[in-house]
């Protein structure tokens, strides 16, 4: 560890805590329905999508015909992707002429990119033409940040409003979503982005003739890298244009393009806290809640930064620790631009939050550095987490920490002036109950099987056993990052990851909805001295357990299985 | 669960009467936004990236003598004892710019460690005594990168000035040039970029 390393963090973490007022105010300002500066601008482009699809911009849903509308708008746009997919060969964008993708691979990928997990079973440069990049994929970027934002937002007004039926209709936070959020943010930011070197092209491969032997050319892959570069990180996708992600020069060429799409990963989910607070009336309340978030984020980051620093044991003769002209420790795995501070800090926010998007092959972190950016993870990405998502997933275990607080005292819990009830509770433990169940289930039937799910394991011995659990926590978790040495392009592993990442998906957001529809209908009670405060630093320190000890427990066995046995048996001397 | 039979009331007509609408509404929502965030945005940002930042957004190809050689952002296969060599790629066969990617063995993998002090063993050979910088010997996480740490550059002296005849300080003065320290003095590792500095390297003349 190095001071430079941690100077990287700091500044990081300024920047971040900097933008964190204006982006929550301005989300406030736009899923509120207020005019923003832009509006001269982008009202003719509302007004139109409106009628073009036909909406009824003043219509108010209540939260089934709110979920309706999700499962509608899903269903179709995978559907769509499934089928430039299957088709692209006959479509045009596909300079390379590549052939249709494969049933089991368009399912797992459509599922993948419907649910803002961006999994990737294929090697993208030789399996997707631009077309489907475009329209199938990166649209997606778009459509399931929206999704992820738009629930979180119904889930604020189920708390804000009062003996109300109703929590907003969909199609226009969504339209609102795109036009004033995603759409501006992703132009600037692609472009920035091509300011760094990132190519944005529509032109085929090149044939390059390298120095030293041009006899054996190298293919040089390209496309509309940096358009879905923009909103892979802001929309916490994470799906990569290439095989490496934002590992390949291409995608991430630079430290500052590295610092950027660290940021752009956590700026909207850390505005969200403070749209939170400003909507419901208690600015205190967001910012206890962005103050959990940073505590199990600084603490994440410390830990992999450690653990990647080490240097290996069983490796001498090499220069491993640091100096002022090398980065040292683990660079298995890493690029030597970003070095260890700004790969450990990359890993550490991409498993924070839902992005997935990767610096740094997961695979080769040291058994530590995995173990956390895995349970990063299994807490459920709440960590910030992905664009909305990672909202209301905290809002889920904030109301197990009231109700908690709660039965302590021998009261009703209340939060924000809203009774919680059992229909609430139960709403709230379906949706931490549904996550492992489909994880552990999944990872022990793959791991029970020699044909089916051993054979694709990269690695043997606990890091095995890792590779297949970080595969259904990724994918349930929607985030999308990987230990690829997993060979997942199987048709038994495509399938259920597809079914792993629709699940942990829909089967969570609906949960999320009814609460924000019973919530919505509840009466305000005022404040009483029994009332439990859900701002200030007990509260943060209250929350900031919760979520450990509901995450963390869960999963610790199957975690004493895999990281943590390798890290023992490695100190111990023993290879795999 | 009085909260709940309120619910029911609440919602029941209305979920049966927009049943219909909401599959037509998603099927025209999702033509015109695929239209306008899957088409329009890509093409916008083409057409002004490619008036802004023609070189960039062409993926920074480096022409010599009229052939494009390579890109300025991607490692390449240097083997010769004349050239300065990349890290290790584990991107398809090596260096493949189709096939990105990394090794993923595990650090508990009998694979790597072994591939790791194989590759010691064969470079202390060319600089005794010497440790070997770990970036040297452990392949990247794209296969592609273009960059080394200085000392592994300097690491490599001996064996270029030797292969070339030139003074191993001379070697020493070209990597110092082309060094790039952390951007803005902060940001990520200071690095050299193995394809610039060897094509530095062929227009040294003695």
């Amino acid at each position: 560890m190095s001071a430079n390393g941690w100077l990287q963090f700091a500044v990081f973490c300024v920047i971040l805590l900097a933008t964190v007022r204006p982006v929550g105010l301005y989300l406030a300002r736009v899923l509120e329905g207020e005019r923003t500066w832009l509006d001269p601008v982008l009202r003719p482009f509302e007004r139109l999508i409106y009628r073009l699809s036909g909406v009824n911009a003043d219509h108010e849903m209540n939260w089934r015909e709110y979920a309706f509308a999700i499962l509608g708008f899903s269903a179709i746009s995978m559907l769509m992707t499934y089928a430039i997919e299957r088709l692209q060969n006959l479509l045009p964008l596909n300079p390379r002429g590549l052939a249709a993708v494969g049933p089991d691979l368009a399912w797992n990928t459509a599922a993948s990119f419907t649910t803002n997990t961006n999994w990737q079973s294929y090697v993208p440069e030789t399996t997707m033409s631009y077309l489907t990049e475009m329209v199938g994929l990166a649209y997606h970027n778009f459509g399931s940040a929206a999704v992820g934002i738009v629930v979180a937002v119904a889930l604020i007004r189920g708390i804000k409003r009062t003996t109300s039926g109703t929590i907003g209709n969909f199609w226009v936070d969504c339209t609102r979503t795109f036009l004033y959020i995603l759409l501006p943010a992703s132009i600037i930011y692609a472009l920035l982005l091509v300011g760094q070197g990132v190519p944005q092209n529509l032109k085929d491969y090149t044939t390059a003739h390298p120095l030293e032997t041009p006899g054996q050319a190298q293919m040089i892959g390209q496309g509309p890298v940096a358009s879905q570069e923009a909103i892979k990180m802001l929309g916490t996708n994470g799906g990569g244009f290439f095989n490496a992600n934002s590992a390949h020069p291409f995608e991430n060429p630079t430290p500052f393009s590295n610092l950027l799409q660290m940021l752009s990963i956590f700026i909207i989910p850390a505005g969200l806290t403070y749209t939170l607070g400003r909507m419901t009336g208690s600015p205190g309340h967001g910012w206890a809640v962005l103050a959990a978030m940073f505590i199990l984020f600084a603490a994440g980051f410390t830990t992999v930064y450690w653990a990647e620093a080490h240097p290996h044991l069983l490796i001498h003769h090499a220069a491993q620790t640091g100096s002022a002209t090398a980065p040292a420790g683990n660079m298995e795995g890493k690029e030597v631009r970003n070095g260890i501070a700004a790969s450990s800090l990359f890993a550490t926010v991409t498993t924070d939050a839902s992005c997935g998007a990767v610096n740094t092959m997961h695979d080769s972190l040291t058994p530590l550095g995995g173990m956390v950016v895995l349970t990063n993870i299994m807490l459920g990405e709440v960590i910030f987490g992905g664009v909305g998502s990672g909202l209301y997933g905290i809002l889920i275990f904030v109301v197990q920490a009231v109700f908690i607080a709660g039965l302590m005292v021998g009261r009703t819990p209340e939060y924000l002036g809203k009774k919680i009830e059992a229909y609430d509770v139960k709403m709230t433990m379906l949706y931490v109950l549904i996550f492992p169940l489909i994880i552990l289930s999944l990872t022990a039937a793959f791991v029970l099987s020699p044909t089916i799910g051993l054979s694709s394991l990269n690695n043997q011995g606990p890091h095995g056993l890792t590779e297949i659990l970080y595969a259904y926590t990724s994918g349930a978790g929607n985030n999308g990052s990987a230990f690829a040495g997993l060979n997942a392009n199987t048709w038994w592993y495509n399938v259920a990851l597809g079914w792993d990442m629709l699940f942990g998906r829909l089967f969570m957001m609906i949960p999320v909805l009814a609460l924000a529809g019973n919530l919505a209908m509840k009466k305000s009670v005022p404040p009483s001295p029994g009332t439990f405060p859900v701002n200030g630093g007990l509260f943060t320190v209250l929350l900031t357990g919760v979520i450990l000890i509901l995450g963390a427990l869960t999963f610790f066995p199957a975690l004493s299985l895999g990281p943590i046995l390798e890290h023992l048996v490695l100190k111990a001397g023993q290879l795999f | 669960m009085h909260s709940t039979s309120t619910l029911a009331k609440v919602s029941a007509p209305a979920a049966v009467s927009t049943k219909h609408s909401v599959w037509k509404t998603s099927i025209r929502f999702t033509l015109v936004t695929a239209l306008l965030l899957g088409l329009g945005y890509p093409l916008l940002v083409t057409g002004i990236a490619g008036v802004l930042f023609p070189h960039k957004a062409g993926g920074s190809l480096i022409l010599k003598d009229g052939t494009i050689i390579g890109s300025e952002l991607l490692a390449q296969s240097f083997t010769s004892d004349r050239y300065f060599h990349p890290r290790p790629s584990a991107a398809g066969n090596g260096y493949d710019a189709t096939a990105s990617g990394g090794s993923n063995l595990a650090q508990s993998s009998k694979a790597l460690v072994d591939r790791i002090n194989g590759a010691i063993d064969k470079l202390s050979a060319e600089n005794p005594g010497k440790p070997v910088p770990i970036d040297l010997v452990t392949t990247s996480a794209s296969g592609l990168d273009p960059d080394v740490t200085p000392d592994a550059a300097y690491f490599q002296v001996p064996r270029v000035a030797k292969a070339r005849g030139f003074s191993e300080d001379r070697m020493r003065t070209l990597i110092e040039q082309n060094t790039s320290s952390r951007q803005f003095g902060l940001l990520g590792e200071p690095r050299v970029n193995i394809l610039a500095l060897n094509l530095e390297l062929d227009k040294l003349t003695k």
